[in-house]
């Protein structure tokens, strides 16, 4: 495959005694949708601003593009995309006067920008309405319209900061099929998002935990850390009682709670299953349903982020 | 710094004026209506000021003391009260604000050409106010005295005219504060308006976010400042002209000096009240903020310190010295000379190289603190 566009190596953000972003490393190459993944405070935002040049690392060094994040931030902008949580458009101007205004900041003119503006309109599919005020659209076509304005000057990598915050299920799609288009004519995407169905769509992940990347690799990868072993999901009444009763049980690896069910890794199915029943049995768990599910996303972050906290507890 | 970058800040930042017509009428209303306000409403000159007699003497010569004070129109009697009254109840109760005691044998000193006291008892709680009639008051007796002196001794000693005391006010003959306000307003107006329009257009983005965006696109630090400031210079200097003109109809003051400095001096004070509010607007993260600090580091020195209401030597000397770091102290000085009394920028060369030093320190110090990268 082609060169990476994006390099990290050990990026470490301190601010303070906090770590935010603790000796994180990857790289992204062109075309390719990279997602960061995890929950609010785990790095994700601090790790996308430094490599906007926003943030100047405490540690670490970043290539992107063949510029270093840390000595050239002026260079590095003008190469990059970046869309922020919140859709930065100004509501008080009208479609047509958010592209023109991002246009100039872009140097772009002429028929240029005519051809950029043509372009971001129908992106945004919003054709025609060009005089609208842009605070008058809903969320899904603002986001997309701030995702036009970000890259009008056709950068080669584009991060997007949770990029469907807010937005309905319908927008999320139509706007995940222009980051593949996107990715499709070569751009590198970075994408943060806490939404797991969100990742699914990447070609690569990286789970994020207190500032630790804790897994890397794409969906079928992450899922291997699982290989050799079942899933079992076991609906019952009182699930954190349960939980307690089936955890060190010989057999039994992970046992993790999901709203009414609980997961459960064990080394083999059948042997499992009998476990979990009568251990349950005994202690008045009735009636039981016992399921073998294929590891989902979820399973596998949870999976990550506890080995990740009992790696840290023990040292 | 690219003009095209600059230029697509600077026409943004104006369409989003407009699309706040409110406050873009507030800019320019608010002005006129101030100079209104503080045109008719505020009048510092004093007039009509209460006045009792206590005449213990009741000659014809007490009597002609006490009709010049009364046909001065500066006075007016309210009050006669009886020898041997409790003369201090007459200020206490505010029947009067002055007191003339006129004692026996006021006109057979006269007469006897030994020298008459008179006494003037004085409500001092308002010290502008009591300055002034204490000035007037001196006046009036100083201008009997002549009469006085002049009459008796004419005919023997002709060329032994006392002293003929006859003051003419120069650049604001009638004395009348509206000529003074004017430049004051201008001062406090354009502080006003630079200072809160620019610090709070540059937090709004800081708010929505958009700053954010701003700061990962190419555009350069200096590109988003001058882009940012130049509507606002643009909208000040509207308001000044919009100051002057209403002046000159509501009240009939003119600028007697040259356009071209008034201009020159207006331009370097606004560029100095725009860095602030760029410096405000860095220390704020909200926009109510911002309208606070703003308000109170720019507009209450302007009102309090600069000279424009409140004489600045009456102040307590820490006052006086606090007031030295405030442009409009500084602005008010060479805009009464252009204005006023029609004087060049030569003479108050001084007051101009701070104005500069000012902008250039407050420009610096801004620029600095909203380009810097976060560490």
């Amino acid at each position: 495959m082609n060169q990476p566009v994006i390099e990290v190596r050990g990026l470490v953000k301190r601010f303070g005694d906090f770590v935010s972003v603790d000796d994180v490393s990857f790289d992204v190459r062109p075309g390719e949708v990279f997602g960061l993944l995890g929950s609010n405070g785990a790095g994700k935002t601090t790790t996308i601003r430094m490599l906007c040049g926003l943030l100047r690392p405490s540690a670490g060094v970043g290539h992107i593009l063949g510029i270093d994040i840390a000595r050239e931030p002026e260079r590095l902008k003008r190469s990059i995309g970046y869309m922020t949580q919140r859709f930065s458009l100004y509501d008080d101007l009208t479609i047509g006067q958010n592209l023109r205004f991002f246009g100039g900041v872009y140097g772009l003119r002429g028929a240029a920008f005519d051809a950029r503006r043509s372009w971001a309109i129908d992106i945004a599919g919003l054709r025609g309405k060009e005089g609208l005020m842009t605070g008058s659209l809903p969320g899904g076509w603002k986001q997309r319209l701030a995702l036009a304005c970000a890259l009008l000057h056709e950068p080669k990598v584009v991060f997007l900061d949770e990029p469907t915050g807010g937005v309905d299920p319908l927008s999320r799609r139509k706007f995940w099929q222009l980051i593949d288009s996107l990715a499709a004519s070569g751009v590198a995407l970075i994408v943060t998002t806490h939404y797991l169905d969100e990742a699914e769509r990447c070609d690569r992940i990286a789970l994020m935990h207190a500032g630790r990347i804790v897994a890397m690799g794409s969906v079928p990868e992450l899922k291997e850390v699982f290989s050799g072993r079942a899933m079992l999901e076991v609906s019952c009444p009182r699930v954190l009682d349960a939980q307690a009763l089936l955890e060190r049980r010989p057999g039994i690896h992970e046992v993790s709670a999901f709203g009414t069910t609980l997961h459960v890794v064990v080394d083999d199915a059948d042997h499992g299953r009998a476990t979990i029943a009568s251990t349950l049995a005994g202690a008045g768990f009735d009636p039981l349903e016992i399921e073998r599910i294929v590891p989902s996303l979820e399973d596998v972050f949870i999976h990550c982020i506890e080995a990740e906290d009992e790696r840290r507890d023990a040292s | 710094m690219r003009l095209r970058q600059t230029w697509a800040v600077a026409k943004k930042e104006m369409r989003q004026a407009r699309r706040d017509p409110l406050s873009l009428a507030l800019l320019f209303a608010l002005p006129a209506f101030m100079l209104i306000l503080y045109g008719y409403a505020i009048n510092f000159d004093v007039r009509h000021v209460r006045l009792a007699v206590q005449d213990r003497d009741m000659s014809d010569a007490s009597r002609s003391l006490v009709s010049s004070f009364v046909n001065s129109t500066y006075f007016d009697l309210v009050a006669s009260p009886e020898p041997g009254s409790d003369l201090e109840s007459v200020m206490q109760m505010r029947v009067a604000k002055v007191v003339l005691v006129i004692p026996e044998g006021y006109a057979a000193d006269i007469g006897a050409n030994r020298g008459a006291k008179v006494q003037l008892l004085l409500d001092g709680a308002d010290a502008n106010t009591a300055t002034t009639v204490l000035g007037y008051a001196s006046a009036l007796v100083a201008q009997t005295n002549a009469e006085l002196m002049h009459g008796t001794r004419a005919a023997a000693t002709a060329a032994r005219v006392a002293i003929d005391y006859q003051p003419r006010v120069f650049y604001n003959p009638d004395l009348r504060s509206t000529r003074f306000l004017v430049p004051g307003l201008i001062g406090f107006i354009l502080m006003l308006t630079a200072v809160l329009s620019t610090a709070l257009s540059v937090v709004r983005e800081k708010e929505r976010g958009t700053m954010e965006q701003l700061r990962v696109t190419s555009l350069r630090p200096s590109e988003l400042i001058i882009g940012k400031t130049l509507p606002y210079l643009g909208i000040s200097l509207i308001a000044t002209v919009i100051i002057l003109v209403a002046a000159r109809v509501l009240f009939d003051v003119s600028v007697a000096g040259s356009y071209f400095d008034l201009f020159v001096a207006t331009l370097i004070y606004l560029v100095g009240a725009l860095g602030w509010g760029l410096l405000v607007s860095s220390l704020s993260n909200t926009q109510a903020m911002a309208f606070q600090v703003g308000l109170v580091t720019s507009l209450l020195p302007t009102i309090f310190f600069s000279g424009f209401i409140f004489p600045i030597r009456s102040m307590p000397v820490f006052i006086q010295g606090l007031s030295h770091i405030f442009p409009a102290r500084y602005f008010l000085v060479v805009l009464r000379g252009v204005v006023l009394k029609g004087a060049g920028l030569a003479p108050y060369w001084k007051d101009i190289l701070f104005l500069v030093i000012y902008a250039a320190i407050v420009l610096g110090i801004a620029t600095a603190r909203l380009t810097r990268r976060e560490v």
